[in-house]
């Protein structure tokens, strides 16, 4: 090709990719998508939405599964046509505020509880309060879980797991500690003995692991916090609450087991994936989780189900619940929010169906039995999803039995508002107390609560 | 016949023009697609990075302005002032380990003479791994256990470092990490400059009785001073947009010892889902690279002078 028409051939492609760039915006308008997706308001009218978080195909069996209960839905309800996103992880923050910018965010998006008071407080989803009678599931969801999608009356939000935060611990290494993996601790005392002795094991062995890095230290001083009894704000939110006996005593739990026991390793400033590593590995004996963390750590980090157990929060009087849910565009049409609605009851809040058709997950040799998702706690929904999920069980559901006893008197606990910027100011009094041995609790709970007040203040 | 002759003039002008225009459009074409180019990756995303540093947006409604009230929170965020003490600690040590090292590898590079290719080779080759993984490495590196840095210490009986874990240590770590990865493009860069150097020039200081150390203080740096001086200040801008290695290896901590401002930028815009904040950041941070920028464009028009 002759230079000048590569010249020109390059300028006019560049031209046309970048008015291609510019216009995607245009086509979720909420005129646009009301177009598109729904021309009449009549209930059986034509609608079509998009959503998040389809299993990636990396995970052919659950992808299967998400397709053939899409093509069961759409054949009940024909009117409504599903387009599907698959993603792992199915939330990265740094594309969250580029999608909803660049206008390419699903009409129904996949989110954390972490980040569902942020959403609502910056009005990215879209309040759902008036399209709720639709789903007959809900008046029988735990209120507390509900609670996580709600700002005031208004709901922006389905839940698709629940669970509260507890002790994941190795079975393995307690057994070759001496330890019995069937009595795991009940109190942090038991905890520190337990952590010295599977420190003992040898070099490279840690007997308790924590967080205290890119906020993640801070989100777990807040469950720990909860567990014995404190608050990280005031009732009103206003101001910081952590300075407290229970603050104190988090840090000086860890301090001991970390200076005095020395049975927290040499490496800190951990982040998430580095203790799910560790616990993968198998030289990792205890650390603050949920069910969730076994099966990360069986599906991502080479563990496997049967080498760990899960056990209550160690003399819990609250929990940090965590789980994950589904919000809605704040462009999507009354129509889209309806069909999506319908389409999220279908899938994962019916039991014997979609997420809790445990029989076919079995049959598909997908890990069934850990207790990952209590969404209606004694309602009869939820003793037949617990009944189910015992019967068609694939891992020993025993190892976590005392997690699921102990869970259940535990009552649920929110996160705080501004909870990342909380936890990155408390990310450095954790690291503080893990990385040096003369650190100063009381001053550094003092200076943590100075910064969150001022955090606290300019957000009322 | 007046009216004639304009009319004459003016045709030719525009037959020179379209002329002109035919001849360069070859030119007008790849210069257009540079345009192109720098309009939608560079200055569009600067211009908004501006007008997001004074607005209040949450991309699903339109932006609120705020005047400073982005630029009050961020300098008012404890994390502030020890972002931009890093940030500036950090070029400084940088500079210090980080602009000697790839001038002395040039050096001992090109007085070699064996292996020179296999050699180059070897110090380029941190360059061509992707950042990510180079710095998952030195994490392996620095690991208070079983870490490679330690066990050396162990081996010639010196007590092993905290590095990563420690305050004091925690920078000088990641400057080390820097280093590293850019030797190879600052040592190809200096070895160029070196080879350019007339070898009358070295010959007649050794006639002279110069020894290496005067030949270097006497013919090498006065020969290269343009390409250090260029690299200094290019240096200090690359080196103050530190984030990788941050938010790889350390997360900002230990008590807040490495965050950096591309650092809490990230954070502001990112987990803090404050977009505005992060834009008043991005513009200090642009504001002072731009004074540096300034000095580069000076010195590099002062070289064609």
């Amino acid at each position: 090709m002759k230079p000048r028409n590569l010249a020109i051939l390059l300028a006019a492609g560049l031209a046309l990719g970048a008015a291609g760039c510019g216009g995607s915006d245009s086509g979720s308008t909420p005129e646009a998508t009301s177009s598109q997706g729904s021309a009449a308001p009549s209930g059986d009218a034509p609608v079509s939405f998009s959503i998040g978080c389809k299993p990636p195909k990396s995970n052919p069996k659950e992808a299967a599964q998400w397709d053939a209960d899409v093509a069961a839905f759409q054949k009940l309800n024909p009117n409504i046509t599903i387009d599907s996103k698959d993603a792992f992880p199915c939330i990265v923050p740094e594309t969250f505020q580029a999608k909803l910018a660049g206008g390419e965010m699903e009409d129904a998006f996949y989110v954390y509880y972490t980040d569902v008071q942020k959403i609502i407080a910056s009005g990215q989803a879209a309040d759902i309060t008036p399209y709720l009678d639709t789903v007959s599931t809900l008046k029988d969801i735990r209120p507390d879980v509900m609670s996580v999608f709600k700002s005031g009356d208004k709901v922006y939000g389905i839940p698709r797991t629940n669970y509260g935060t507890g002790l994941v611990y190795n079975r393995k290494l307690f057994t070759q500690a001496g330890l019995d993996p069937d009595a795991p601790p009940k109190t942090w005392t038991e905890v520190q003995a337990a952590a010295k002795k599977i420190a003992a094991l040898g070099p490279g062995y840690v007997g308790y692991g924590e967080y205290s890095a890119g906020n993640t230290g801070g989100w777990h001083f807040t469950v720990s916090i909860y567990g014995r009894g404190g608050e990280m704000v005031s009732p009103d939110g206003k101001t910081a609450a952590f300075n407290s006996p229970e603050g104190k005593a988090v840090l000086e739990n860890l301090k001991t087991m970390r200076w005095t026991d020395n049975s927290m390793g040499t490496k800190q400033l951990l982040r998430w994936e580095d203790l799910m590593r560790m616990m993968g590995s198998g030289k990792l004996g205890m650390m603050i989780g949920a069910p969730d963390v076994v099966q990360a750590v069986n599906n991502d980090f080479k563990g496997k189900f049967e080498d760990y157990g899960v056990t209550a929060l160690p003399e819990a009087k609250a929990s940090l619940s965590g789980g994950d849910g589904y919000m809605f565009n704040p462009k999507a049409t009354p129509e889209q929010i309806k069909a999506g609605l319908k389409w999220l009851e279908y899938r994962f809040l019916t039991p014997g169906q979609g997420q809790f058709n445990y029989e076919r997950s079995k049959t598909d040799g997908l890990p069934v039995g850990l207790p990952t998702t209590d969404l209606y706690g004694s309602a009869p929904e939820g003793v037949k999803i617990n009944e189910q999920r015992t019967q068609f069980a694939t891992v020993p559901v025993d190892h976590f039995k005392p997690y699921v006893e102990g869970a259940a008197n535990i009552p649920f606990k929110l996160e705080p508002p501004k909870a990342q910027e909380i936890y990155a100011v408390l990310d450095t009094a954790m690291s503080a107390v893990l990385t040096r041995q003369d650190a100063n609790i009381d001053q550094l709970l003092s200076d943590a609560e100075k910064k969150v007040n001022n955090i606290l203040a300019k957000s009322s | 016949m007046t009216t004639m002759t304009v009319k004459g003039s003016r045709r030719r002008t525009t037959g020179a023009v379209r002329r002109g225009v035919r001849r360069n459009l070859t030119a007008y074409g790849f210069l257009c697609a540079a345009l192109i180019c720098f309009a939608f990756f560079s200055w569009y995303p600067m211009v908004r990075e501006f007008l997001l540093s004074f607005q209040k947006t949450n991309f699903v409604g339109p932006p609120e302005w705020v005047g400073l009230d982005n630029f009050r929170t961020v300098i008012d965020d404890s994390a502030f002032a020890p972002a931009w003490i890093n940030t500036a600690a950090f070029t400084g040590l940088a500079l210090i380990v980080g602009y000697a090292v790839p001038f002395v590898a040039a050096i001992v590079l090109n007085e070699l003479r064996h292996a020179k290719a296999y050699l180059r080779f070897v110090v380029y080759l941190p360059v061509m791994l992707p950042p990510a993984v180079a710095v998952l490495l030195f994490k392996w590196f620095y690991d208070p256990g079983p870490g490679l840095f330690n066990q050396i210490l162990g081996f010639v009986h010196l007590p092993g470092l905290s590095w990563l874990d420690s305050t004091s240590t925690a920078l000088i770590s990641l400057v080390i990490v820097s280093t590293w990865m850019n030797l190879g493009t600052g040592t190809l860069i200096y070895l160029a400059a070196l080879q350019s150097i007339p070898s009358e020039l070295y010959e007649a200081a050794e006639l002279d009785g110069a020894g290496l150390f005067k030949r270097i203080w006497h013919v090498t740096v006065p020969q290269t001073k343009l390409i250090l001086l260029v690299m200094l200040l290019l240096q200090i801008v690359a080196t103050m947009q530190v984030f990788i290695e941050p938010y790889l290896l350390t997360g900002g901590g230990p008590e807040n010892a490495t965050v950096t401002v591309a650092y809490l930028m990230y954070q502001y815009a990112f987990s803090f889902g404050n977009f505005g904040g992060g834009g008043a950041l991005g513009l200090m941070l642009m504001i002072v690279l731009m004074v540096f920028s300034a000095i580069y464009l000076r010195v590099s028009r002062d070289d064609k002078n």
